[in-house]
């Protein structure tokens, strides 16, 4: 089950990190020691048991559906500088259209 | 005895009396950070000026003749992953310097309510992954028992600072044990209540389903009355819970006779360092001398909770710091020449090693082909476990087990081995995969001087019964009277 340097380039690439090749190299053997102790997991035969996802399980807290004061738009766009203010918004590469 | 040596609930009394100003309590605090904490490194962020303003505030109501709050005048020291309006606020990662919250989180609110003064903000782990606050991409901090060791993690700088007396209490969040170990290492109370205890709103999320804020105190009277403030139902947490908050104080009787203790014997198995199982054993013999009655027990999958918790908390981690991704707010990469550069440049650069490691493993258990054999599997390994404790607590009120199996080790002894480093959390994650709540109190030193906790768990919800115990035990020993020298 171990994962070669080539998976974890694919995993980076999954999530979003580019990895470069001596951080992969160091990276790989140290997430193959702990999948050796995921393999201990195998060994235990859960059928029928159900999944836990949450400890204390509650049960649609729905509140009333009113509007209530959240943060504004101006507030936001403060935390970064890279916004354009007459639109409204954040500021990204181009997304569309290019080479 | 000087002001910075005073418990959270001296102070509050002396400054509601009149007997001190809560500005001179606030002074003082500052004056023993700002000659001791070069060694320490306890805090990312001294909020002096912010501080004396509340103080100021405080005083202001006190002439007015306006109760101040339970917490009138105690200065307290905030995790640096709690957001705090116009306050930066880092996760100790390069990926947020210079992040400075719109918001304040419940907690903040609540203790600004109840008339605290937020002194600082604290060094952890990255984003609160690890174990003995190296992982901070900003700064080292040290334990004020011995410079040269680790004072745990991650909440290790709200550890050392209630150790070293630069703030009667602090905040941290426990995910897997980040507050119980390091006020295990540090020689303090540290907190973790029950799953939906304490509202979420603000802690910038690691894993959802384990993450809670807790509080670090120099004794039990202390934590339980910054419990009574910290908790509650909030309409901004949906998993906080709508339960009644019972004064925790009241608790604090010292009476144990009949209350059943079970000694979990996996958690003393081997591993645990000889010393600390001496220790923990004779403070289980100080409890029974108290009336308590002790039995053996088995939480027969604990050998399984490393690795469930170590695909669960990887998953809902790689998860929630998806939102890291250069545009909104954090470090944005000055090389990027498209959008998907931009993501994976900004948290190329932005996250250090453990949290891309941790993002990874959870990415990988989450994938195509791999969800059923890692996340599912750990899922019903987590309601085996909980089924442990449910029938655990059958027999017994409480449970005790050492809170780490060692003391705190050396300033760069395991950072090559992030499997040994995780093996410190080992005593501690099965309470967050089961989200009952848990404390840890010293219950001596070992042969280097280094304190030892003990570990205390209850059915979910049974925070006073744990007060309880912990106080009578306290009462009976002088371990929390003792203080570093450095």
């Amino acid at each position: 089950m171990a994962l070669t340097t080539e998976d974890v380039r694919k995993v980076g690439t999954l999530a979003r990190l580019a990895l470069a090749d001596d951080e992969i190299a160091t990276i790989t053997p140290q997430l193959n020691d702990l999948l050796d102790q995921f393999a201990r997991l195998q060994q235990l035969d859960t059928t029928g048991v159900l999944p836990t996802s949450h400890a204390v399980p509650v049960t649609a807290l729905l509140r009333s559906d009113e509007i209530t004061p959240s943060l504004s738009q101006a507030d936001v766009l403060k935390l970064t500088s890279h916004t354009d203010e007459i639109m409204g918004g954040f500021i990204v590469p181009q997304v569309l259209g290019g080479d | 005895m000087e002001l910075i040596h005073l418990s959270a609930s001296a102070i509050a009394a002396k400054v509601k009396a009149k007997e001190v100003s809560a500005r001179a309590v606030t002074e003082a605090f500052l004056a023993r950070i700002e000659a001791k904490d070069d060694a320490v490194g306890a805090f990312l962020t001294v909020m002096r000026k912010q501080a004396l303003t509340q103080a100021d505030a405080v005083d202001a109501k006190i002439a007015a003749g306006v109760d101040p709050g339970p917490l009138a005048g105690v200065p307290i020291a905030l995790k640096d992953n709690l957001c705090t309006l116009g306050v930066e606020t880092t996760c100790a990662s390069k990926i947020l310097k210079g992040f400075v919250p719109p918001y304040s989180a419940t907690v903040v609110e609540r203790l600004e309510a109840a008339g605290a003064i937020v002194i600082g903000k604290t060094n952890l782990d990255e984003f609160a992954m690890g174990s003995s606050t190296e992982n901070s991409a900003l700064k080292l901090t040290h334990n004020p028992w011995n410079l040269s060791k680790v004072p745990g993690g991650s909440s290790g700088g709200s550890a050392a600072a209630v150790a070293a007396d630069f703030a009667p209490l602090s905040l941290g969040s426990d995910t897997g044990g980040s507050i119980r170990q390091p006020a295990s290492f540090c020689g303090v109370v540290g907190v973790k209540p029950t799953y939906g205890r304490v509202s979420r709103y603000g802690l910038v999320a690691f894993a959802s389903s384990l993450d809670q804020i807790g509080p670090f105190a120099k004794n039990i009277e202390d934590a339980a009355l910054v419990m009574n403030v910290l908790s509650g139902h909030d309409p901004h947490d949906s998993t906080s819970i709508p339960r009644d908050v019972p004064d925790y104080t009241k608790a604090l009787t010292g009476d144990i006779r009949g209350l059943r203790i079970g000694v979990p014997t996996e958690y003393f198995a081997a591993g645990i360092a000889p010393e600390i199982r001496i220790l923990v054993q004779s403070a289980i013999g100080v409890l029974r001398g108290l009336g308590a009655e002790v039995a053996e027990c088995s939480l027969p999958h604990t050998e399984y909770t490393l690795p469930a918790y170590y695909i669960v908390a990887p998953a809902e981690a790689s998860s929630n710091l998806a939102r890291y991704d250069g545009v909104r707010y954090g470090h944005r990469t000055q090389r990027a020449t498209s959008h998907i550069d931009l993501f994976e440049k900004s948290r190329e650069e932005g996250f250090g090693d453990e949290v891309k490691r941790r993002i990874l493993i959870g990415t990988y258990a989450l994938s195509a082909g791999y969800y059923d054999a890692f996340y599912l599997k750990a899922q019903q390994i987590r309601t085996l476990i909980q089924q442990d404790f449910e029938n655990a607590f059958k027999s017994f009120d409480v449970l005790i087990t050492p809170t780490a199996p060692t003391t705190a080790f050396g300033i760069g002894e395991k950072t090559d081995d992030p499997l040994a480093m995780k093996l410190s959390d080992i005593c501690t994650l099965s309470a967050n995969l089961a989200g009952i709540p848990a404390l840890s109190q010293c219950c001596g030193f070992d042969t280097n001087q280094l304190p030892v906790g003990m570990q205390l768990l209850g059915p979910a919800f049974s925070e006073e019964l744990l007060f309880k115990v912990a106080h009578a035990y306290e009462q009976a020993t002088d371990w929390h009277t003792r203080r570093p020298v450095f």
